[in-house]
């Protein structure tokens, strides 16, 4: 059984259908690219599955379980964590309390805990205070911990915020456009850290990407749409050699 | 680490200002002045945690206050004082002593579920609407205290002085204020300990990207719920104390958005996010009021300029959202600092 699967998932705007009968079965281990032009609804579609958004029809499986009507904070507790298309990291906090909020699921102490700081909450405080700052060292972002996340260079950002991404113990990880904005060395850097990460935290990763350089050196499938509807499905040189796909990105003209 | 010594630096202020009051080497005016900065102090940290910490523009922390001093009140008065509407006492005057907290507790709670009344529209609406919902709670307290005649309705109620006198008649000493000082620095303690736990940074969280923070995994709705029910459960403490001032009387026009709004001029003046900032604009702002009263109505006229030149020199308040020990790390000596056990962490 797949380890996410999505079953005609729709969604409408008031009257614009952002996205239509969409399909995927994500399994364990997987790295699939999502792409298509411009409001093809790619943001739309990770929106729905974590959550953000309640889908029009449509359902939702992950591990066994269907998705749908849970609040977002829930569906991250499951295991789905995912970055954002622009940076939307807690920019007056610092760097380790982005990573240490992002704990918040398996916090099991409470008000009266934290007012009283007994052992439970010492323990717990410190237990994700480490984790956390191992987490940062992975990427060699320590040496910001105290930082404000306002301040970093902005691929330091885009790590941190796959840091507090990955902090949440996900299973898979959906990235939407992480490479959006950053220079070739530092594409090449981001594609290393994502095969890395894929490895070391054993991730199902969903990736949306416009860069093709990326999507087309680091994910076995690809999906495409465009205007909310499936046009392509396959490996990335079956991609790059449909049709459907040229045409929706390059106008009818193109042929 | 160094050992703390801010516990002391309490101590020692709690037995200046408790003995100065008891042995009268501060007069009643100052003592009055002591107890409305504590009183000011409470409100200001609490309403720092919503509108500092939390970025959403509570404009109605009053009438929590109102909630807090007319529960408190009508407990006190009903159980411990001689009064025309609830008739004599119902327990002897000398269990007043003990019981005096727990009524300020009880209006807390009552205070804190009035809470509700904006931390579950606060689910839906943020930011402009959400201030216009704490306005009309505000006014929805006035008004419904208004209404009830049993409790004096617009004339205010009364009887407060009673139940003071009578715990000082039981044993002589300065109760409202030693409770307003335990108050100020209980309210402090758990305002500062729940922003700088992990739990309560969702609060900062929320602040910061709402959306951000409810997909990574943050229960922003519980999160809110705390911190609203916190903030006017504190808020409620604050009206409790208040209700039993040397005037003797509370009336439902000393809650209005007037009110409030000297509550907001505070936290913005010692700056969002500062709780060392909050008492020291709360203890600078209680002190401004007292040496401007020779102008009469005019300090209304030379506070509000004060705050636009600070606004426009110094729009962060006087501490922005730091804390003292950040500005003067030497006082870490003093305050002892969590942040040091971070930073010998990742050494």
């Amino acid at each position: 059984m797949p380890l996410l699967q999505i079953k005609g998932l729709t969604h409408w705007f008031g009257g614009l259908r952002a996205v239509h009968n969409f399909n995927l079965d994500l399994e364990e281990g997987e790295l699939v690219g999502l792409i298509g032009p411009n409001g093809a609804g790619k943001t739309t579609i990770f929106n729905l599955v974590t959550g953000a958004y309640k889908p029009t029809k449509g359902e939702v499986w992950f591990n066994g379980e269907n998705l749908v009507g849970l609040r977002p904070h829930q569906i991250t507790a499951k295991g789905i964590a995912r970055t954002f298309q622009t940076i939307r990291l807690w920019n007056e906090l610092t760097v380790l309390d982005n990573v240490c909020i992002a704990h918040a699921s398996r916090i099991k102490y409470g008000l009266v805990d934290s007012i009283l700081r007994n052992q439970r909450y010492r323990e717990e405080e410190e237990q994700i205070k480490e984790r956390a700052l191992e987490l940062l060292a992975v990427f060699g972002l320590e040496k910001y911990a105290q930082e404000q996340a306002k301040n970093l260079p902005y691929g330091a950002q885009r790590q941190v915020e796959i840091t507090r991404a990955l902090a949440t113990e996900p299973r898979v990880l959906l990235l939407d456009e992480p490479a959006a904005g950053m220079n070739p060395g530092e594409i090449g850097e981001l594609m290393k850290l994502i095969q890395q990460i894929r490895q070391d935290f054993g991730l199902t990763i969903w990736i949306i990407e416009h860069q093709m350089r990326v999507i087309m050196n680091i994910c076995e499938r690809i999906k495409v749409i465009d205007f909310g509807e499936t046009i392509a499905e396959g490996t990335p040189v079956e991609i790059q050699n449909n049709p459907r796909v040229i045409e929706a990105y390059l106008g009818e003209e193109a042929f | 680490m160094r050992k703390p010594y801010l516990p002391l630096v309490v101590l020692l202020l709690f037995v200046v200002i408790i003995g100065g009051s008891w042995l009268r080497i501060f007069n009643e005016y100052w003592q009055l002045v002591f107890l409305f900065m504590g009183i000011n102090i409470i409100l200001t940290v609490s309403l720092n945690l919503i509108n500092g910490y939390m970025g959403e523009f509570s404009c109605g922390h009053a009438g929590f206050m109102a909630v807090g001093a007319y529960v408190t009140s009508i407990l006190t008065v009903w159980l411990f004082a001689e009064d025309k509407v609830f008739g004599p006492p119902v327990l002897p005057a000398a269990w007043a002593i003990p019981l005096f907290p727990v009524a300020l507790i009880i209006g807390a709670v009552a205070a804190s579920l009035a809470g509700l009344l904006i931390a579950i529209p606060s689910f839906r609406t943020r930011g402009d609407y959400l201030a216009i919902i704490t306005l009309a709670v505000n006014y929805i307290v006035k008004s419904a205290i208004e209404n009830m005649e049993f409790i004096g309705g617009p004339r205010g109620f009364v009887g407060m002085k009673r139940v003071m006198n009578n715990m000082a008649d039981v044993f002589n000493a300065p109760w409202l204020l030693i409770w307003t000082f335990i108050g100020m620095i209980i309210t402090i303690l758990i305002v500062h300990r729940f922003v700088s736990s992990t739990l309560g940074k969702g609060v900062e969280a929320i602040r910061e990207d709402e959306i951000a923070a409810e997909l990574m995994s943050v229960n922003t709705r519980r999160i809110k719920v705390i911190a609203f029910m916190l903030s006017c459960g504190l808020a409620g403490l604050a009206g409790g104390l208040f209700a039993h001032w040397p005037g003797g009387y509370i009336n439902p026009g000393t809650f209005t958005i007037l009110k409030s709004t000297e509550v907001m001029v505070m936290v913005y003046l010692g700056g969002m996010g500062s709780i060392s900032g909050s008492i020291i604009s709360a203890i600078g702002f209680t002190l401004l009021l007292e040496v401007l009263r020779p102008l009469g109505v005019f300090k209304w006229v030379v506070i509000p300029l004060l705050l636009v030149v600070m606004m426009l020199f110094r729009p962060t308040g006087i501490l922005g959202n730091k804390e003292l020990s950040d500005v003067f790390p030497r006082l870490r000596a003093i305050f002892g600092s969590e942040e040091e056990s971070y930073a010998l962490a990742s050494d």
